[in-house]
């Protein structure tokens, strides 16, 4: 009864995401208050019934409604709770449902902090966000039902894969869904400004906050995706420029492009036309990812072939919306007023040489990505494009990027002096330089890559220092009353420092890899193997089951020096009914590194074949992304972007701002 | 002698459940087995997604393995043993694709996009070089005063 209530209500989502796509567009140009009006309202219909529907998926999914075609298929009745809610997305017909259930919360949240705006752009935005969630509503009903009921329901269900058995299932696909798809209010937000011809630092205040919430969402979101390969596939790798991957960072790019360019619009009413087609092109991204992922294209042309109702399904819903909006604007952007004029040496031209490098890296991640599919398609030829490829031509483009953020972020808006900034930034580059000499004399005879990077890492944390440092203290001015201005710096301040900061640190997490030690070997009982500064014993080896499982465990003992470390484990785990064995690794954190341990097989005499790696400085890798989130949210608790909240809160804070020094 | 090893490249698949490198692949000598970890690094295993035999726990990743340190052993080039894998199994098993008519693009575009989006953007720096903002009227230039009394007297 739940489930066609839940299926009921998706298709009724359905017909009110059509009626918040045609009224509220007629209204907005027809000049129509009350048919505009309409927007607020269907949207929160619409969100709360793909609620209803998602509540109910979950609901057959706790209960091990083995009626249900996709429970059967995703789920079992012996598994702990956790994952039988996570198992509603972990397979496509569910995370479709997520990714519309999280696209109507972000309309019925742009709905909600709407009252400032003007009504006209509240409804042509909502009408968009309508019109995005009607067409992935469709998708679902048509060809992705998970409502659909056996009519000879098993008694017990299949279970999940083994390795999407993970808190990371958990967090992972959510946290990335709200950023991919948080990127679609910022589409709204430009088809609706390109209808009206009428774009200004106003919108890019209102939009900005979206844009930033989809941001952390998607850095956050990536990290944990690349932390969780790392634990979960078990040889210790981090990013492999997987397609899948691909589709998830391509987005990002754009959209910390898009990010920037907000700025410069919201500060200098510059950049206008070139943000427009960003929101456009970053959300056109996020559904490409969508593409590639759920059409199974990537995996094989054939798979696609076999199946393409949905792929092409997905395909006519990108053609649409990039296609539209595309046209849309070049239509309309022409019209658009020039804004503020800045020189070349300025930060908005800072900006300028950021967004080019970032699109530029997104393009060749892109074509990266799509090549082999384009080029089978073209003449048959089957060509793979791997990490060496992303390591000749996006990775440079990045490094390029990096060594000119802390210039960019000390630049002066409109006019820049280029040899002050050089000046103030001294000492932050020879604090990079020494760290990179010094790392060098230490590791002497080590890979040059290693201290080359971490100086990087430490010129984006000076260069980010400095400007905080520019910003509270000149000479004369005692340490309290810099105290006092850092304290009231705007957050957004604090937040771009922070999240260069982070890219930093990142950075030299990242450059750390290259100090990576791996030691492989057999060894018997209590034989010792040396990993870096640690040497590991095998303690001993054993069979254990769990829930859902069995696994032959090897454990270790560690130890430094002679002093004893602590212990890890690493087994070969056979889920119940999966015939392939899974690796398990053991990873002990030691100070910011890590060592990881992954078994390759117990063999009957005891002995253990067995590979481990010491990773010095590895959790910087995902330490920075959640610093860059941190910095972020510091960002978004801004006033500058609470100010959108309503009219009558606006004015209080711009005549409070307007006393500020 | 080429039996011998062919048997012994047999025993050695056999010997136990396959696994990205394991202990009984590494070669003694340090140079080449370097060499044979970078040559592997970059080689497609073919029954796998996206994975290097490098990575691979696939039995035919390990025959790669072991084909690409028995043709080190033997003397090979590094280029020696890249042509011979592509004359087997196709350029498909190249993670760094060749630079060759049908890559021409692929190795291009991301330089090509980087060149053209900087051209545009130096035009457009160019054209606007000439533009000046609108003086300040009167009444903005009397606004724009008072604005600068107030901060002059709220200065720290």
């Amino acid at each position: 009864m739940i489930v066609e209530l839940g299926h009921f209500a998706l298709i009724m989502a359905f017909v009110t995401a059509m009626v918040q796509t045609i009224l509220p567009m007629w209204g907005a140009v027809a000049r129509d208050p009350g048919l505009a009006g309409m927007a607020r309202y269907s949207a929160f219909v619409t969100f709360a019934l793909v609620l209803l529907a998602f509540v109910s998926l979950t609901l057959a999914y706790i209960g091990s409604d083995f009626s249900v075609a996709n429970v059967v298929m995703n789920s079992h009745s012996t598994k702990p709770l956790m994952y039988k809610i996570s198992g509603v997305w972990s397979n496509h017909e569910g995370s479709m449902l997520l990714w519309v259930l999280i696209l109507t919360v972000f309309a019925a949240l742009v709905a909600v902090r709407g009252g400032g705006m003007p009504e006209r752009l509240l409804a042509s935005v909502l009408s968009v966000q309508g019109a995005i969630a009607a067409a992935f509503l469709l998708f679902v009903i048509l060809t992705s039902n998970p409502f659909l009921r056996l009519s000879d329901p098993p008694a017990e269900g299949q279970g999940l894969n083994p390795i999407l058995e993970d808190p990371g299932l958990a967090i992972h696909p959510p946290m990335l869904y709200l950023g991919y798809v948080g990127f679609s209010v910022a589409f709204s937000f430009a088809v609706g400004a390109l209808i009206h011809g009428r774009i200004d630092a106003v919108w890019a205040r209102f939009v900005r906050p979206w844009t930033l919430v989809a941001w952390i969402f998607l850095t956050l979101g990536i990290a944990m995706g690349s932390y969780w390969a790392y634990y979960e596939l078990g040889w210790g790798g981090w990013w492999f420029w997987d397609p899948v991957e691909n589709a998830s960072l391509m987005p990002w790019l754009l959209g910390t492009a898009l990010l920037h360019s907000t700025v410069v619009m919201e500060k200098r009413d510059a950049l206008k036309v070139w943000t427009i087609l960003l929101s456009i092109l970053t959300f056109s991204f996020s559904l490409l990812g969508t593409f590639l992922v759920r059409s199974g294209v990537i995996t094989s042309v054939h798979s696609f072939a076999s199946d393409p109702t949905r792929g092409i399904f997905i395909l006519c819903i990108l053609m649409l919306f990039i296609g539209g909006g595309l046209v849309l604007f070049a239509w309309r952007a022409p019209m658009l007023r020039q804004g503020g004029l800045f020189a070349p040496v300025s930060r908005e031209g800072a900006l300028v040489v950021n967004n080019l490098f970032l699109a530029t890296s997104a393009v060749a991640v892109l074509v990266g990505t799509l090549y082999p599919l384009a080029l089978e398609m073209l003449n048959g030829n089957k060509i793979s494009v791997g990490a060496p490829y992303f390591n000749m031509t996006a990775v440079p483009l990045f490094i390029a990027l990096l060594l000119f953020v802390p210039f960019g972020q000390s630049l002066a808006w409109k006019r820049g002096d280029l040899l002050g900034v050089g000046q103030r930034l001294l000492v932050a580059f020879g604090i990079a330089i020494a760290a990179m000499i010094g790392t060098f004399a230490v590791t002497r005879g080590g890979p040059v890559a290693a201290p080359l990077g971490l100086g990087l890492g430490v010129w984006l944390i000076m260069g980010s220092a400095t400007d905080i440092f520019n910003r509270c203290y000149r000479k004369g001015i005692s340490f309290g009353i810099a105290f006092d201005r850092a304290v009231g710096l705007p957050r957004s301040a604090w937040g771009t420092a922070l999240a260069h900061a982070g890219m930093g640190i990142t950075v030299i997490g990242i450059s750390a890899t290259v100090w990576g030690v791996e030691t492989l070997g057999v060894i018997r009982k209590s034989e010792p193997l040396s990993v870096g500064p640690y040497t590991v014993t095998l303690e001993q080896a054993f069979k254990r089951s769990g829930q859902g499982f069995r696994e032959d465990v090897a454990r270790f003992t560690v130890s430094e020096g002679g002093a004893l470390r602590g212990a890890v484990e690493t087994s070969k785990r056979i889920h119940l009914g999966r015939e392939m064995p899974t690796t398990e690794a053991g990873i002990v954190t030691y100070g910011l590194g890590q060592l990881y341990a992954s078994v390759n097989e117990i063999m009957p005499d005891g002995r253990v074949s067995i590979r481990f790696y010491w990773k010095p400085l590895v959790t910087l890798i995902w330490g920075g992304a959640l610093v860059m989130g941190i910095g972020g949210a510091l960002s978004l608790s801004d006033r500058r972007a609470r100010i959108a909240v309503s009219v009558k809160n606006r004015k209080s804070v711009l005549t409070k701002s307007g006393a500020r020094v | 002698m080429k039996r011998l090893i062919g048997l012994f490249l047999l025993l050695l698949v056999s010997a136990s459940p396959s696994c990205a490198v394991e202990p009984d692949e590494l070669l003694k000598d340090p140079g080449l087995e370097s060499r044979a970890r970078s040559i592997s690094s970059e080689l497609r295993c073919l029954v796998c997604q996206n994975q290097s035999i490098d990575d691979s726990h696939a039995p035919l990743a390990r025959d790669l393995r072991v084909l690409v340190r028995q043709k080190l052993v033997d003397g090979a080039g590094d280029d020696e043993i890249r042509n011979f894998l592509v004359d087997r199994y196709g350029d498909f098993i190249l993670l760094k694709p060749r630079f060759s008519a049908d890559t021409l693009i692929l190795w291009f575009a991301p330089f090509i996009v980087l060149a053209f989006g900087g051209f545009s953007i130096f035009r457009v720096a160019r054209r606007r070089a000439g533009l000046k903002s609108a003086p300040l009227d009167a009444s903005e230039r009397l606004h724009l005063d008072a604005l600068l009394k107030e901060k002059d007297a709220t200065k720290l």
